[in-house]
């Protein structure tokens, strides 16, 4: 089973962060959590996650997301998700977070809509 | 392809075991004849089950097990999930989808296996809780394959 590969860039003032791999209980779930842990904890910090290569995500993935996203907001921050593939898409309305996260087709758009 | 089968597996409560039952799954809802949706949709309810049954059932205790067991009948791919804990109440559990929830970091896995299976039921047993999820093989009477939307 493969891991989930990080990699950050940054554009405009946006930190954008390129997944690949799987955001699952263990491995997966940990290392998002390390990687996103820096901005939960700075001032108004604007993260954008690309999910164009996330094949799989499961409920302890989507708990990190969450966790994520709550404690960014706390910070004044925001947190994005761009291109969801089809599985991680359904698992978003099935567990109703489609309605939590701003998600964007389009990484211009995305980048754009940050305050 | 055969009609009937079965097939029972005791997992160590640790985290490789969960894997192990995601891909003993897959294995199993390609024998039954699903697309590649409804093995993922498979695959995805026993892993969560089995985290439930390793990480709070048995409490990644190493003396105990859980059970993983697979049955294929002509209509339906068929599964038992058992574990050694102290028992599991599934109406106790808040919503997941309730508004007040919706930014909970845990409680979403039962809400998926519920989700892509057809049936699931959780029973109380002597030593621990017993799951059992079933969901029609395609071209039996059910929609089968996952291509439909899954409930939430």
């Amino acid at each position: 089973m493969n891991t989930l590969h990080i990699q950050t860039r940054q554009v405009d003032e946006v930190d954008v962060l390129d997944l690949a791999g799987r955001i699952t209980l263990g491995e997966g779930s940990l290392r998002l959590r390390e990687s996103l842990q820096v901005y939960s904890q700075q001032p108004r910090a604007r993260v954008l996650l690309n999910f164009s290569e996330v094949q799989y995500i499961d409920s302890s993935g989507l708990g990190e997301l969450v966790s994520a996203f709550a404690a960014i907001r706390r910070q004044g921050g925001e947190l994005k998700l761009l291109r969801l593939t089809r599985k991680v898409h359904d698992l978003l309305q099935i567990t109703k977070l489609y309605t939590v996260f701003d998600i964007h087709e389009d990484e211009a758009d995305a980048i754009a809509a940050f305050v | 392809m055969v009609h009937s089968y079965h097939e029972v597996l005791r997992l160590e409560s640790r985290l490789e075991s969960v894997d192990r039952a995601q891909s003993q799954a897959q294995l199993f809802a390609l024998e039954a004849g699903f697309d590649e949706t409804g093995r993922h949709q498979v695959a995805m309810a026993v892993r969560e089950i089995v985290i439930n049954a390793i990480a709070h059932g048995n409490a990644y205790d190493p003396a105990k097990r859980v059970k993983l067991e697979f049955e294929l009948t002509p209509a339906e791919l068929i599964i038992f999930i058992q574990d050694e804990g102290s028992g599991f109440d599934p109406s106790h559990q808040p919503d997941p989808l309730s508004p007040e929830n919706l930014l909970r970091q845990s409680g979403r896995g039962m809400l998926l296996a519920r989700a892509f299976m057809d049936q699931i039921d959780f029973q109380p047993t002597p030593h621990g809780t017993s799951v059992r999820m079933c969901k029609h093989r395609p071209g039996s009477n059910g929609q089968g394959n996952g291509d439909a939307a899954p409930r939430a």
